[in-house]
């Protein structure tokens, strides 16, 4: 009778501590990343934002000066510039390559000869389109006497125009650059048209619906959900391009800061002005538009994202 | 017989049609291929692609290298740091992962609602503290900035094993348990092999990325002995430095052959990544 209690508390007991070893064993686990997000994220992101209300040039210690950043970069004509820049290249790079993809995927789902063979061809621009090599190259392109102008006078159209050296045209230079790359959006989308069923084609078909209507009425709503993940997405990698502009443009931002894209911005306040506390406060910038600017798309995508589950249950 | 022939007619259209696109979506990249094989007169000025003699001159010149160091460091170099981050980040999301999938602990949503939005979090609101962190650890000009942090999992990649880890039977870990596995086992012998597509798949994007990376480099690695191929043939068309733009092609095209390999090797792979994670562009 005696020895019962005894092998109750010790069942509890090793319940319990199993329990506990449940709770260790999971945050053994994710340790690693555990690490890494206060290390090297959340650390640096509490550090930067202090930063961003200081003086800083790495060598002498921070200075607290409040706001005078974020003053400053009002009055800071070169500041407004960068921004306008990124907000054209993204706003315009970004649906432009949405637009081309789709219209590839649609032209690739049918059933045809060579599809496979012609989906890696148009895919490649994208898998070569992030290297240096690729972006050292597009300048050499789009210059006075580069391959581009050759072509054009090949047409019949002769010019000397360098557009990379032309304020006006240097941006769609890096417009180009990203729609190129639009293989990622075209897989994503070829994969969303084949998902919707060819019954309903036929059905408005029946009814006797053109292309247009069949387009914009079938394939459009079944596709929205994908557009919104790829608008978010891209938007913010469009936002924070650095790479491609700073390569294609020398390092600079040239010619008269037309392709001076905000990140490549924050990287000469930060490491070639010794600005930390600017750049700091320009990257904290960066975080509340794209935050802002996610909230609104997904608050407006209850207006145009077509939920197939909600138009059942009407 | 005649709906016959115009679906035909139809057919060759549609097949000229995207050919010729085709072509003009390849020809940047053909033409620094042709470009590579050409002396530097012969360069521009002109949209040709085929060489008017091939001369594998710009590749001897370019592989005698930059600033004193000979093009194979810059190869060395890079395929030491793809190599090194792209096997901690796959081992160590994949620890992650499992972590986050098939255990329960308390907080586990609020950290994985953190990891979450770390992957909206833009690079440069991180990029100066982790420079400063970095300087005053004496690891700037090393790889280390660049490749001990990927040991700590990514979110990315996380998140892409998760949702693989998800869809496997929970009676397999089960039925390990009962055959007296503990959970490192559980994982290491039942759900890391069963992962493999996810790993491989993580393993091209992180590759790509990585061999790409220009940025990480071009904060952390200051003497030209330590570039990797892209802070290389950055260095190279720098219009201060020189002009030499054969040389820069062919060592261009040098540098896109890794990538072009893996993907050939992996295309079938990539796509199905690529179609099912709607992974970025």
């Amino acid at each position: 009778m005696a020895t019962m209690p005894d092998l109750k508390y010790t069942f509890d007991h090793r319940k319990q501590r199993a329990k506990l070893w449940n709770q260790i064993a999971g945050y053994l686990f994710i340790s690693p990343w555990l690490v890494g997000f206060f290390g090297f994220t959340l650390i640096p992101i509490l550090a930067s934002l202090y930063f961003s209300f200081t003086r800083y040039d790495l060598f002498s210690a921070p200075k607290f000066t409040g706001l005078s950043n974020f003053a400053q970069m009002l009055a800071d004509p070169v500041f407004w510039k960068s921004m306008s820049v990124t907000f054209y290249y993204a706003l315009v790079s970004v649906p432009l390559r949405l637009i081309f993809a789709l219209i590839v995927a649609m032209l690739f789902h049918r059933k045809a000869k060579f599809l496979r063979f012609y989906q890696t061809v148009y895919y490649l621009p994208s898998v070569v389109g992030g290297s240096i090599a690729v972006a050292v190259m597009w300048r050499r392109l789009f210059m006075a006497d580069g391959a581009l102008n050759a072509a054009l006078g090949f047409l019949g159209i002769h010019t000397t125009t360098s557009w990379i050296g032309n304020p006006r045209t240097a941006i769609w230079t890096l417009i180009i650059l990203a729609v190129w790359q639009f293989g990622s959006s075209m897989l994503i989308f070829l994969a969303g048209l084949k998902q919707i069923p060819d019954s309903y084609y036929e059905a408005a078909e029946i009814d006797g619906a053109n292309g247009r209507q069949k387009f914009f009425k079938i394939t459009i709503p079944h596709l929205t959900s994908v557009i919104l993940f790829n608008l978010v997405m891209q938007l913010i990698n469009g936002f924070t391009v650095f790479t491609q502009a700073y390569v294609v443009s020398g390092g600079t931002g040239d010619p008269m800061n037309s392709t001076l894209v905000y990140a490549l911005y924050v990287y000469k306040k930060a490491f070639e002005y010794n600005q930390m506390g600017y750049g700091s406060a320009m990257a904290w910038v960066m975080v509340v538009i794209i935050g802002l600017l996610t909230a609104l798309i997904f608050k407006s995508s209850a207006f145009w994202v077509y939920y197939e589950t909600k138009e059942e249950s009407r | 017989m005649r709906k016959k022939e115009l679906k035909r007619l139809k057919g060759i259209v549609y097949h000229l049609f995207v050919i010729a696109l085709g072509f003009v979506m390849l020809y940047p990249i053909l033409w620094m291929v042709a470009s590579s094989f050409k002396p530097n007169a012969e360069i521009f000025g002109t949209a040709s692609l085929i060489p008017k003699t091939i001369k594998l001159d710009n590749y001897v010149n370019g592989w005698k290298g930059v600033g004193g160091v000979p093009f194979v460091v810059f190869f060395r170099n890079s395929f030491f740091y793809v190599i090194l981050a792209t096997i901690g980040t796959v081992f160590s999301s994949a620890i992650v992962a499992y972590g986050f999938a098939r255990n329960q602990f308390i907080g586990r949503r609020f950290w994985f609602v953190c990891m979450l939005l770390t992957m909206m979090l833009p690079y440069q609101v991180v990029m100066i503290p982790q420079f400063i962190i970095f300087f005053k650890l004496g690891w700037v000009n090393s790889f280390k900035p660049l490749i001990i942090p990927m040991y700590t999992g990514q979110p990315f990649f996380i998140f892409l094993m998760m949702q693989f880890i998800r869809g496997l039977p929970i009676e397999l870990d089960e039925s390990a348990k009962i055959d007296g596995c503990n959970r490192w086992q559980i994982f290491t012998r039942i759900i890391f092999p069963l992962i493999t597509p996810a790993l491989i798949t993580s393993t091209i994007f992180q590759f790509y990325w990585k061999w790409d990376d220009f940025i990480g480099p071009l904060l952390f690695l200051n003497s030209p002995k330590l570039y990797t191929v892209s802070l290389a043939l950055r260095m190279f068309s720098d219009p201060m430095t020189s002009t030499d733009w054969g040389a820069i092609f062919a060592m261009g095209t040098l540098s896109l052959l890794p990538i072009l390999f893996v993907f050939l090797i992996f295309q079938k792979h990539l796509v199905a990544g690529i179609s099912t994670a709607g992974i970025k562009g």
